[in-house]
């Protein structure tokens, strides 16, 4: 379709993405606000900011979150991309519908859920709870999300650069991390980068997960949104957004520039 | 370019048969490396869990650590641990208005969410569909970079915006619509906008898909043969964007059934989803079979929309 956008057309993009965009513009400007009133404009300041360096067990619960959150999103990657490349490339195994649907319904499960289940499990093995349980949880529900994003990819590209490899006598092993692993890499680091944000973001699984000792940035944020709105939950709120979506800024920047080299590469192995 | 790649694949297909067999042994060496890791991980932190949850959704309560009767810890007492399995944890939820009105209450609200998120995203992935090929990746990406900030971040950004004394209520009394202030947090109607919102991206991605995917010469053989284009859009683009309408409505309303963090922050004490029934029972009132029995139901009723929508995807997808 081309340049043909009727007035309506113009107004459901701006109304759509203002509701997108409004409430996060209106968070991150009322965390510069003077006034301990979040309603209430009283100048630019950036007293919150400062105020969150001294906040111990906030920058405890934001370090808590970003160990759990890239070592989980490390085991998630690996297993996940193990899950995609068996869903997309060993056919019929025995076992495979029950693994599809283990890949597939955590995706929809409500959190609530897979937070209770795997509490119960960790009391029923009697395994203490706190860092490790968030970890573990968290690998759970996020390799699911890399499995989702691996395999769409696995499923696109050109399998006969593969059978190529083999035919010319490479093993599996290095046929996987010559020939598949440069092919899917921006799949497995959107997944990493997913699975990473995902955790971070986790307030549920790992408030039924966590023990003593391991509070989560979440878990504060939520704890202290209960009691209402801050400016300084503002402030934390306004350098997580922040972050992500430099990260995701780059990351699209990034991988557009490997897919345009890719595709030529891709073309080029094929012999065109 | 296509045909060349159809005779090599050919080629491969009817190839020496030494070099495939080989091939296969090796793919079948490869594929339990792969496939055994991935299996046993699900299989001892989502399947195993479950079934624990419906073991403890019949066992009795007990003040202890764990809270709940009977544990096969000792195997020589299984059996009579077997024979202490109840249904009553059902027959309480079966009977108590309560847990019933949560599940009715969850299931209208995220029915009726759907359906607003749908209104708002369908004109939103449409004008994405029209609009110049240029701007399209970056209307794509600005619809995906809300998914990424966090949830709790963007329920939080609305209780500013809806508070009684908030940026709403200011906006509309500054322009002389109102002259009390609306009471809108702590109702449905807040939590219709905090799952509207939250999964808009949800809605808006598949139905975008189906739109960039039609064949555009379709409408304009249309506009040719005379078809006023509201008439078109009915009989030729809403057909064809169902599958994305569909596979959209799915994403909102399975999710927003078992949702926890908007009801809690939004929705105040007098609204009861089933995602807080389950947290109130788990955390306030530690009655952990009762929540077992709770979450047990709610996956129960969550499996008929969930195999409907893999049934649907898969035919789609093939």
């Amino acid at each position: 379709m081309n340049w043909r956008l009727s007035r309506f057309n113009v107004v459901a993009l701006v109304f759509g993405f203002s509701f997108l965009y409004l409430p996060i513009l209106l968070l991150v400007i009322y965390s510069f606000n003077a006034s301990r009133l979040v309603t209430v404009w009283a100048g630019f300041s950036t007293v919150w900011y400062r105020e969150l360096w001294n906040n111990a067990g906030l920058l405890d619960a934001a370090w808590v979150t970003l160990r759990v959150g890239v070592i989980s999103a490390a085991v998630a990657t690996i297993l996940g991309t193990m899950a995609a490349l068996a869903l997309s490339r060993y056919g019929r195994f025995r076992g495979r519908t029950l693994m599809t649907g283990m890949v597939f319904a955590p995706l929809v499960m409500p959190e609530v859920i897979t937070g209770l289940s795997l509490l119960l499990l960790f009391v029923a093995i009697d395994l203490d709870r706190g860092f490790l349980t968030i970890t573990l949880a968290h690998i759970t529900f996020t390799m699911c999300f890399v499995t989702v994003v691996v395999q769409s990819r696995l499923l696109s590209f050109d399998r006969s650069l593969e059978e190529a490899a083999m035919d010319l006598g490479a093993t599996p092993f290095v046929t996987f991390f010559r020939v598949t692993l440069p092919l899917i890499w921006p799949a497995v680091a959107a997944g990493w980068m997913l699975a990473f944000t995902l955790s971070l973001d986790d307030l549920v699984i790992a408030s039924f997960t966590t023990g003593p000792g391991a509070t989560t940035l979440p878990m504060k944020i939520y704890s202290q949104v209960r009691l209402g709105v801050t400016p300084e939950i503002n402030a934390v709120c306004t350098i997580l957004i922040a972050i992500v979506a430099t990260g995701v800024i780059v990351a699209t920047l990034i991988n557009k520039r490997r897919d345009v080299r890719r595709i030529r590469d891709e073309q080029m192995a094929a012999g065109r | 370019m296509a045909e060349d790649v159809g005779t090599r694949n050919a080629a491969a297909g009817s190839g020496d048969p030494e070099v495939l067999s080989s091939r296969r042994t090796r793919m079948k060496f490869r594929g339990r490396a792969v496939i055994i890791p991935p299996y046993v991980w699900l299989l001892a932190f989502f399947l195993l869990p479950f079934l624990i949850v419906f073991k403890i959704s019949l066992s009795e309560v007990v003040v202890a650590m764990p809270p709940y009767r009977p544990t096969f810890g000792d195997p020589s007492e299984w059996w009579g641990a077997l024979r202490q399995l109840t249904i009553d944890n059902y027959l309480w939820i079966a009977s108590d208005e309560l847990y019933i009105n949560s599940y009715v209450e969850s299931l209208w609200i995220a029915g009726i969410s759907t359906v607003i998120t749908l209104l708002i995203a369908y004109p939103l992935a449409y004008g994405m569909a029209r609009a110049p090929a240029g701007l399209r990746p970056t209307l794509l990406m600005l619809v995906i970079l809300p998914f990424w900030t966090s949830f709790l971040i963007r329920v939080y950004a609305w209780i500013g915006i809806l508070k009684p004394e908030g940026l709403l209520n200011q906006l509309l009394i500054a322009i002389g619509l109102i002259d009390e202030p609306l009471l809108i947090i702590n109702t449905h109607w807040a939590i219709f906008i905090g799952i509207t919102y939250s999964y808009l991206p949800f809605m808006t991605l598949p139905i975008y898909a189906s739109l960039d995917r039609m064949d555009h010469s379709l409408i304009e053989a249309a506009a040719d043969l005379g078809c006023p284009p509201l008439k078109a859009f009915w009989t030729i683009t809403l057909p064809l964007s169902l599958p994305g309408v569909v596979a959209g409505c799915f994403l909102v309303f399975i999710p927003a059934v078992g949702e926890f963090v908007i009801p809690d922050l939004l929705g105040g004490s007098r609204t009861l989803m089933i995602g807080k029934t389950v947290w109130l029972e788990f955390f306030t009132n530690r009655d952990w079979p009762v929540a077992s029995a709770v979450a047990v139901v709610l996956v129960a009723i969550l499996v008929l929309p969930i195999v409907i929508f893999q049934r649907y995807q898969a035919r789609a997808g093939g």
